[in-house]
């Protein structure tokens, strides 16, 4: 809580720059607007206003300013128009009964959401079984660790038309196929990297003692080595989520994809609606922000069940 | 099916040999190091290769190794303009911009406390968020060719660099900037000789993240108009036309430019942060 102001004024600040900043990112769409409907113009013609700085164009035409907040095609929008937006497509639809209608964000967040949380329990599920394998087997952490590094330095979305290609080859017509491949490949690393370490946080005192307490491999494994790798557990949960929801955005973006919150993003860019492309956008840093906090809340409640919230 | 036989046997036996010489006496010298992991990485491709051949698979679907070697071998000079055009002018600029700014921000941030804290959970944040998804505003704001996608690139790296920098630049304990104090250090005294070095091993941490969010940037960019070269024009054409052979080569370029990338930025920070634990043998 003691960080609540700075925060605030962090974003009030963002906000404030944003604001002053559409003003000189419309004005010459808005004056080229203006003429069409007859109104006299300093530079009087478009191409004459080509040469003028935006800055100039502001101080000379002042009487326009007020129309740059106020556009239906802006290109950059105020912060109030792209909440507008967003309301419109999700909350008022849905207090109207149509919150699974197609042109709804909520329906296009619920269609990320499924893919994003597939790839993430797949990406998870593989990297704790590979951390396993890593720890206890020499051979797979020698083999394996050098390629899983280097797959991460490959860029994913480079992949991701082909991975969408070749499911639709494989006759797999699910959509949701794919996208969760990718995000289970954005987000299998973080969790395989933490969970490594926090299996190899024991220390060998501690090892010792089970071992003095007869305590079999899987005991140990069980009872010493996975309750203390929970800590880093979470913190790679939180990274691997965001990741995950990269995954699922990116799939969605080339691909042709029809609904998610990425096809929205890619529709908006097509059809010249950019409202929709910053609501979708929006509505996508709204689900990352929810599903990192879910994590965080619940990472807090275990780590406090389990005695380790120090 | 003798290639199906084939690939089976070449990836036991492989596998054996791996385990032979990671439980041998040799596991720790740096030659056995190298060779397991490319034994690993030799046995997927023949393993690809022998499924392929084996089974049949469509080249619209999967083309064997040798056919996309051959490929790459062939069209060396399409490959070329387009790292050219992603990786050389629309992934490095971008990358060079943002590291900057983020780096000259931080410092900036850093000197105010009030600042600080507001800005790391709000850093902290974007980091997280898909911040690919500008990719087609920045595109229509910077038009089609690189300084879009340089431009794309500059937001996605500028939060990891700035996050951890400022993370960075608070990693000196109070008695060591006493000790700067007592020899009489001003502020920028302290700043270059205490605290940007601490700070280093938090800035290549960022910058290592950014290598990927470059090329990932400067890609997805492409997907949303671009001049007709570059590499994710070429994956995203060669996609619609079934040249996968050709995509596939593409994805070998973007893997080797994000390996070098990587790794180049991974020898500067052995150079720069030899004295951290980290680094030390």
């Amino acid at each position: 809580m003691r960080n609540a102001l700075p925060v605030l004024t962090v974003l009030l600040a963002i906000v404030a720059i944003w604001y002053a900043a559409v003003a000189p990112m419309n004005i010459r769409v808005a004056l080229d607007q203006a003429q069409r409907t007859g109104a006299v113009l300093e530079p009087v013609t478009a191409l004459e206003r080509q040469e003028v700085s935006v800055w100039m164009l502001m101080a000379r035409n002042a009487e326009h300013l007020s129309t740059t907040y106020a556009m239906d095609r802006p290109r950059l929008p105020t912060p109030v128009q792209v909440g507008t937006e967003l309301w419109n497509t999700t909350g008022d639809m849905v207090l109207n009964g149509r919150g699974m209608s197609k042109r709804s964000l909520v329906y296009h967040g619920w269609i990320t959401l499924q893919s994003t949380l597939w790839g993430f329990a797949l990406g998870t599920t593989l990297g704790i079984l590979g951390a396993v394998a890593i720890v206890y087997s020499r051979v797979v952490d020698m083999s394996l660790m050098p390629w899983a590094i280097i797959s991460q330095t490959v860029p994913i979305v480079a992949l991701a038309p082909m991975i969408i290609v070749v499911a639709s080859q494989l006759g797999i017509q699910d959509r949701i196929v794919p996208k969760a491949i990718i995000s289970a490949y954005l987000c299998y690393f973080p969790v395989l990297v933490g969970m490594v370490k926090g299996l190899r946080s024991p220390a060998h005192a501690q090892l010792d003692l089970l071992k003095t307490y007869n305590a079999s491999g899987f005991q140990a494994f069980l009872k010493l080595r996975l309750p203390s790798s929970v800590p880093y557990l979470f913190t790679s949960l939180k990274v691997g989520i965001a990741a995950a929801l990269v995954g699922t955005i990116v799939g969605e973006l080339p691909t042709g994809a029809i609904s998610g919150l990425g096809a929205r993003i890619l529709i908006g860019d097509q059809f010249g609606t950019p409202l929709a492309i910053w609501a979708a956008l929006l509505a996508a840093a709204i689900l990352a922000g929810l599903l990192v906090t879910l994590l965080d809340v619940t990472q807090k409640i275990t780590l406090r069940r389990m005695g380790m919230s120090g | 099916m003798s290639w199906l036989v084939f690939a089976l046997l070449f990836w036991i036996g492989a596998w054996a040999l791996n385990a032979a010489l990671a439980n041998s006496a040799y596991s720790g010298t740096r030659p056995v190091r190298i060779f397991v992991p490319v034994l690993f990485g030799v046995t997927l491709l023949v393993l690809w290769e022998g499924l392929v051949r084996g089974l049949g698979v469509s080249p619209v679907i999967l083309p064997a190794p040798s056919v996309v070697a051959q490929t790459f071998a062939r069209s060396t000079g399409i490959l070329w303009e387009d790292f050219r055009q992603t990786v050389l002018k629309g992934a490095l600029s971008g990358f060079a911009i943002g590291s900057m700014a983020a780096f000259v921000a931080a410092i900036l941030i850093d000197r105010s406390a009030f600042l600080t804290r507001g800005l790391l959970p709000v850093g902290n944040f974007v980091a997280a968020l898909p911040i690919v998804g500008i990719a087609p505003i920045l595109v229509s704001w910077f038009g089609f060719d690189w300084q879009s996608k340089s431009a794309v690139v500059v937001v996605m790296v500028f939060f990891p660099i700035l996050v951890n920098t400022v993370q960075g630049l608070r990693e000196t304990d109070t008695m060591q900037r006493d000790l700067m104090r007592t020899y009489a250090a001003g502020y920028a005294q302290t700043l270059l000789k205490l605290r940007l070095p601490a700070a280093m091993p938090f800035v290549f941490n960022g910058l290592k993240i950014a290598t990927t969010l470059a090329l990932i940037g400067a890609i997805v960019a492409e997907y949303f108009g671009s001049p007709t070269r570059g590499m994710g024009f070429r994956i995203s054409t060669g996609v619609g036309s079934l040249s996968i052979d050709l995509v596939w080569a593409e994805i070998i370029v973007a893997a080797i430019a994000g390996t070098t990338f990587y790794g180049i930025v991974v020898t500067i920070e052995k150079a720069v942060t030899f004295w951290h634990p980290s680094q030390r043998k």
